[in-house]
């Protein structure tokens, strides 16, 4: 899911300076899950921009804040809370975030940082673990993602700087490739190690990603 | 034709050492030092170091460029930290037409340790694809197949860290700069005479020449910050006891590296000097007869 954190109190007030009226929208899926723009978070978001001196005309929870059509229909149907409101603060990852500024001319206060796709352990632990890179390899390499996990994002083994097994850009982090290396040995294939990776054709990322996908 | 290709290829010992770009413009000092060391008879080439350490200098094409105009070859040092594959291409073919041949393709240390910690890392290619990119440039071709005016003559060499662990793993990435294009290895310091030996047969059966990084130690005090701060170099304890209890570490370290130059001479074909601004020493390092 994408793992998202909310932004400094200080950060969204100077954001929200001179709006008095705002309209709170938070997501029923990854941002409730790591608790940053729950129905809980939305609340607590509500009590606070009130005893900042704001005012708050109503909240929503969308379901998959990132269905465009989706957001605009939740929209619609809060559609006088939201017309009163100068802004709409919202705590949804930037993908969410932009599936509300697109269904209204509003200005939109994004109120989390997205930070990455990735796991959750427990409650406030979350680990990257796909940079999305369009063209994926962890068939070859034991379901480790080297894009994301090596800090080098490295494709054909380890650096010279891999100590101990532990990664030289954060010694805290065991090094991909040792996992990689150590899980392929117990399933006893040669995975990547049997070819030269060619360098990674960044084209099947594409940004602006758009894709058609028909089954 | 290289020098250090040509002597490689005769199975003569080769040494090189290392120059750093300045942090700054003048080349004044950065060439009086390389002077000076192309005065050392064994001495074959000097490696010329790109941002060492993530930390930024100047451009090691220049330094690189003015070493081969005075008749030094230099071997010029690229990473892929600071560049993406246009720009490493593009690099590679203006050290060609400035008279470098030799050339030692690396991933590069993390930002994290450089004074640039902020910077963006870049790593669109990674040490092996700067090697194949290199093969393709010799034939005429780059990265996306387009036919070059004219082909660059590289000779190109990889690097290696000889006592890292799991061996296995290690190895298998040499494998991979061998099949890719490396036709030599610069290692980092190694310091096991035993680790050594395990590195210098596998490279061996490769088929490909090694040049053992030898670091001069100078205090028991470096050695506790390269084990401490420097990713991949690991000084044995007895060794930092031995520094520890001489009354002239200095001499401790040359004593240490002569060691290892001599374990080089049995079991590979040459050395890269690391010797930190105490280059006045590497014939003493040199001298088998001390
Ligand atoms: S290889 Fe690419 S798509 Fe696959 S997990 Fe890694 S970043 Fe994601
Ligand atoms: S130590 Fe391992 S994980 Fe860290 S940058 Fe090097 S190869 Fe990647």
């Amino acid at each position: 899911m994408i793992i998202s954190a909310q932004k400094s109190r200080t950060e969204l007030l100077e954001t929200l300076e001179g709006k008095i009226f705002v309209f709170l929208i938070g997501c029923g899926a990854c941002a409730t899950a790591c608790k940053s723009g729950g129905e809980e978070e939305v609340f607590r978001m509500e009590e606070w921009l009130c005893d900042a001196g704001k005012e708050v005309t109503g909240s929503m929870i969308i379901d998959e804040a990132c269905h465009i059509m989706r957001a605009g229909r939740d929209l619609r149907q809060h559609k006088a809370q939201v017309e009163k409101a100068e802004a709409l603060v919202v705590l949804c990852c930037g993908a969410g975030v932009q599936s509300i500024s697109q269904n209204s001319p509003k200005q939109v206060v994004a109120a989390l940082d997205s930070l990455f796709l990735g796991n959750i352990r427990r409650f406030g632990q979350y680990e990257e673990k796909c940079s999305l890179c369009g063209s994926c390899i962890l068939n070859e390499t034991a379901g480790i993602c080297p894009v994301t996990n090596c800090a080098k994002g490295l494709l054909n083994g380890p650096c010279g700087g891999m100590e101990q097994g532990r990664c030289e850009a954060d010694p805290d982090l065991d090094c991909a490739w040792v996992r990689i290396f150590e899980r392929l040995e117990e399933q006893g294939r040669p995975g990547v190690f049997d070819r030269v990776v060619e360098p990674k054709d960044w084209t099947a990322k594409g940004t602006p990603g758009r894709r058609h996908i028909k089954s | 034709m290289s020098i250090l290709k040509t002597k490689l290829k005769a199975g003569t010992f080769v040494v090189t050492a290392e120059v750093a770009p300045p942090k700054g413009v003048d080349l004044q000092g950065v060439m009086d030092t390389a002077r000076k060391l192309s005065q050392i008879r064994q001495l074959s080439a000097i490696n010329v170091t790109d941002n060492q350490g993530a930390n930024m200098r100047q451009s090691p094409l220049v330094l690189a460029g003015a070493l081969s105009r005075e008749g030094i070859e230099p071997v010029l040092q690229l990473t892929c930290r600071d560049r993406n594959r246009m720009a490493l291409q593009s690099e590679l073919l203006g050290a060609a037409a400035l008279g470098v041949e030799n050339v030692l393709m690396l991933s590069g240390d993390h930002p994290r340790f450089g004074d640039h910690p902020q910077s963006r890392a870049v790593f669109d290619l990674d040490s092996v694809q700067l090697l194949m990119a290199v093969e393709e440039l010799n034939r005429g071709r780059d990265l996306a197949g387009c036919a070059l005016a004219d082909a660059p003559a590289f000779f190109a060499g990889a690097a290696a860290a000889p006592e890292a662990e799991p061996f296995g793993l290690m190895l298998q990435k040499l494998r991979k700069k061998v099949s890719a294009g490396a036709r030599f290895v610069q290692t980092q310091a190694a310091f096991d005479a035993q680790k050594i030996e395990r590195f210098a047969s596998a490279a061996h059966e490769l088929q490909v020449p090694v040049l053992l990084g030898v670091l001069l130690l100078k205090s028991a005090a470096m050695a506790r910050f390269l084990n401490a701060h420097i990713p991949g170099v690991q000084v044995p304890a007895n060794l930092v006891e031995c520094l520890d209890a001489s009354s002239d570490p200095l001499a401790e370290g040359v004593a240490i590296a002569r060691d290892l130059v001599e374990k080089a001479r049995d079991c590979c074909q040459g050395v890269h000097l690391m010797t930190l601004g105490r280059e006045d020493l590497i014939p003493a390092l040199l001298d088998a007869n001390h």
